[in-house]
């Protein structure tokens, strides 16, 4: 097992809501209540769950786009939450975001060569003929015509603005790419277009990523592990095909249930496991597990009290008892 | 597990190779704007009122027949000559000539009324770019050549007749476009400087810094602007120079002003503070007046130039009220205000309804200002469909 590039512990962020008079917060919304995650070098992990989930903002907390309230990321041994934005710069450059919307990541007001290398250019990195250059390079790397250079995102169509977007967050050399849902905006046929670019980027530059997702079709596609997350917490941690196949949460059940199917004999024998939409107050969580009352399996006395700890991967005190349905794997699969 | 799809040059890219779509794809927002605001007939020519006047504002003497001091005591409140091209009764019957006819002016013994005929007899010869009274051109140049002017200086030609005071009031009334229009252009870049750099801070950092700058903007608010102006301006020594005066009252003007502006440019701040691009420059190791001036403004500039260019008229009819009341610029300095005074008495105006020309001028400005900034607004945003 390679060496861990990131290694969240315990991350909290938690959301101001109310403030009574003199400016102290009564009511905080939990998006993120205690993630334990380690990425290792070079994989690609898959982050799921519905919406609201905080997927997106413990993606936004990695990349220091939003400030933990509590935990720490160790980033190749450097706690990097209590760091000043200043001295953060560096880790900046090593770990990348790639936007959802390709529409509202862009500047319309800027062209290509300025939106590509505002990196370089805010960092003092290069300028001139040099930037253009590593532009043109990152371009051409991406699936761009360098030609296009001077045009502004309004005349790209969504694929493209995307690879606008992954050009932006490579071009300074990250580690670590954080992809917030890079695929979700965009047309399927676009979609596997872009899954491809980002499995060659891996393979060239040695990327690591972490890949956030609604899509369970793309992300068994993209991921070597996935982590289910579900309201604030990582409920269920496996390998893809694995986690797909025999779901031990669930949560992950559930999900995997709704995913559409095309091929008949893949589809599971229990059909779809349809939830209460009984989600808890984001703002008070309950005692115990927190799917617990949208959950069949739930035992009164045991899900509802103390705390449900994150076990070899799963966060599910009825663990191992219960029978669950998974995805079966296609025939071509290897 | 691969999906066999072949990695693309860029899905799409070949469509947009068709000439058209490079020159839209490359236009830069200006030119975007510059295409939309064309399409706006009624502003492109309030624009080009707005050009004029701007050469007007530069070539102040030049295009004024008189000089600034220039009195005529023989021909008080005369009316408009009427510029000719031709006339009928030199010796040769017909002939061309561009002039005006004098006037024979007759007082009545009892009103002590004076009143002009035309007389055709007495032909004053116009022409262009005659020799007049001697100006500094810039307040460098010395030139004594004048756009329009009698051939023989000294000679009377009053387009627009002359005021009470024996001044010819289209000489009178192009000073003042200066200093009318001038009040408000640069009363508003005052404002807009004070405007866009705490609109900016507050819309953009939000919290408790937000909080302080609302409250303050509340504040000015909710001070009465009339007794407000009307307070300061009457606390202005009156000895004061034309100039400090001129320059105190822009300030007054624009510390009155600068309100609504920063509110404005405070709530798009706070819009596009959410937007992704602006995360990502921040990600990018942008500092925080790096993402709000280069990244966040410009996707804006043409609001804010819109947003400036209507609220230039309330300037300008501030200055004009204020003015007129006696509390803003006074004589010799000339503004419309200062220049509407004249007709504000009854008597004056009945027999001389010229003098309110100059209340034309500030109701063109400020229509044109104000189609202007419609067209620019309209215009601003071109990616909007």
């Amino acid at each position: 097992m390679t060496e861990p590039l990131l290694e969240v512990n315990d991350l909290h962020v938690r959301f101001p809501v109310q403030r009574n008079l003199l400016g102290r917060v009564t009511v905080e919304n939990h998006a993120v209540s205690g993630v334990d995650l380690t990425l290792r070098g070079g994989e690609t992990l898959g982050l799921v769950g519905e919406s609201g989930c905080g997927k997106t903002t413990l993606g936004r907390t990695i990349v220091g786009a939003q400030k933990a309230t509590s935990g720490t990321i160790v980033y190749e041994g450097s706690e990097l939450t209590s760091l000043k934005n200043r001295e953060r710069g560096r880790y900046r450059r090593q770990i990348r975001m790639v936007f959802q919307d390709p529409f509202s990541s862009l500047n319309p007001r800027m062209t290509l060569r300025q939106i590509i290398g505002d990196p370089l250019i805010a960092g003092g990195e290069a300028r001139g003929s040099e930037l253009e250059d590593r532009v043109a390079e990152m371009m051409r790397r991406v699936g761009l015509s360098p030609d296009y250079m001077d045009r502004y995102p309004h005349a790209f169509s969504g694929g493209q603005r995307q690879r606008v977007n992954i050009a932006r967050a490579l071009i300074v050399g990250p580690k670590l790419v954080v992809a917030d849902e890079p695929v979700s905006a965009l047309d399927v046929s676009v979609r596997a277009q872009i899954l491809n670019l980002l499995r060659e980027l891996q393979e060239e530059f040695g990327l690591t990523y972490l890949f956030i997702s609604h899509d369970l079709s793309v992300v068994e596609n993209i991921a070597d592990r996935v982590a289910v997350m579900y309201f604030g917490k990582i409920v269920e941690l496996a390998d893809t095909a694995e986690l797909y196949e025999n779901p031990s949460h669930p949560y992950t059940e559930a999900l995997m249930s709704a995913v559409p199917i095309p091929d008949p004999s893949r589809r599971g024998r229990t059909g779809r496991v349809l939830l209460p939409d009984d989600l808890p107050d984001p703002t008070n969580p309950p005692p115990g597990c927190a799917f617990a009352s949208r959950c069949r399996h739930t035992e009164a006395g045991r899900c509802d009290v103390g705390v449900v700890p994150l076990v070899e991967g799963l966060r599910c005190v009825r663990g191992g008892e219960l029978e669950l349905q998974g995805i079966v794997a296609s025939e071509t699969d290897a | 597990m691969t999906l066999k799809t072949g990695l693309p040059d860029g899905e799409g890219a070949d469509a947009s190779d068709a000439k058209g779509n490079v020159e839209r794809a490359t236009a830069s927002q200006r030119t975007l704007v510059w295409w939309a605001f064309k399409k706006h007939k009624l502003a492109v020519v309030s624009a080009w009122i707005l050009i004029a006047m701007l050469v007007v504002i530069v070539l102040t003497e030049f295009v004024a027949p008189y000089g600034a001091r220039h009195r005529d005591s023989e021909y008080t409140t005369a009316p408009p000559q009427v510029l000719k091209l031709w006339d009928t009764d030199g010796e040769d019957g017909f002939r061309w000539g561009l002039h005006v006819d004098g006037h024979v002016s007759e007082q009545d013994p009892r009103s002590l009324r004076i009143t002009y005929e035309p007389d055709p007899d007495d032909r004053v010869e116009v022409g262009f770019f005659v020799k007049g009274d001697e100006y500094r051109l810039f307040g460098l140049i010395p030139w004594d050549r004048h756009l329009i002017g009698p051939k023989h200086h000294g000679d009377p030609m009053y387009l627009l007749g002359t005021t009470t005071d024996g001044q010819d009031l289209f000489s009178q009334i192009v000073y003042a476009t200066r200093v009318s229009a001038s009040v408000g252009i640069i009363g508003v870049l005052l404002a807009f400087a004070l405007g866009i750099a705490l609109g900016a801070v507050s819309g953009y950092f939000g919290g408790w810094i937000d909080n302080i700058i609302q409250r303050l903007i509340e504040l000015f608010m909710a001070v009465p602007s009339i007794p407000l102006w009307l307070g300061i301006a009457a606390a202005l020594p009156p000895h004061m120079g034309p100039v400090t005066r001129y320059f105190i009252i822009t300030t007054i003007l624009a510390l009155v002003a600068w309100t609504g502006l920063a509110r404005e440019v405070r709530g798009r701040f706070l819009a596009l503070r959410s937007e992704e691009f602006v995360t990502s420059a921040l990600l990018d190791g942008s500092g925080h007046g790096r993402v709000m001036f280069r990244h966040m403004l410009p996707s804006f500039s043409s609001h804010i130039i819109a947003a400036l260019s209507l609220s230039i008229p309330s300037m300008i009819l501030a200055e004009t009220s204020l003015s007129w009341l006696g509390l803003g610029l006074r004589p010799p300095a000339v503004s419309w205000g200062v220049q509407l005074q004249d007709a504000s008495k009854w008597s004056v105006l009945s027999n001389a309804p010229w003098l309110l020309i100059p209340g034309l001028c500030v109701v063109i400005a400020v229509l044109a200002f104000n189609f202007v900034g419609d067209g620019l607004r309209d215009a601003a945003d071109p990616y909007k469909h």
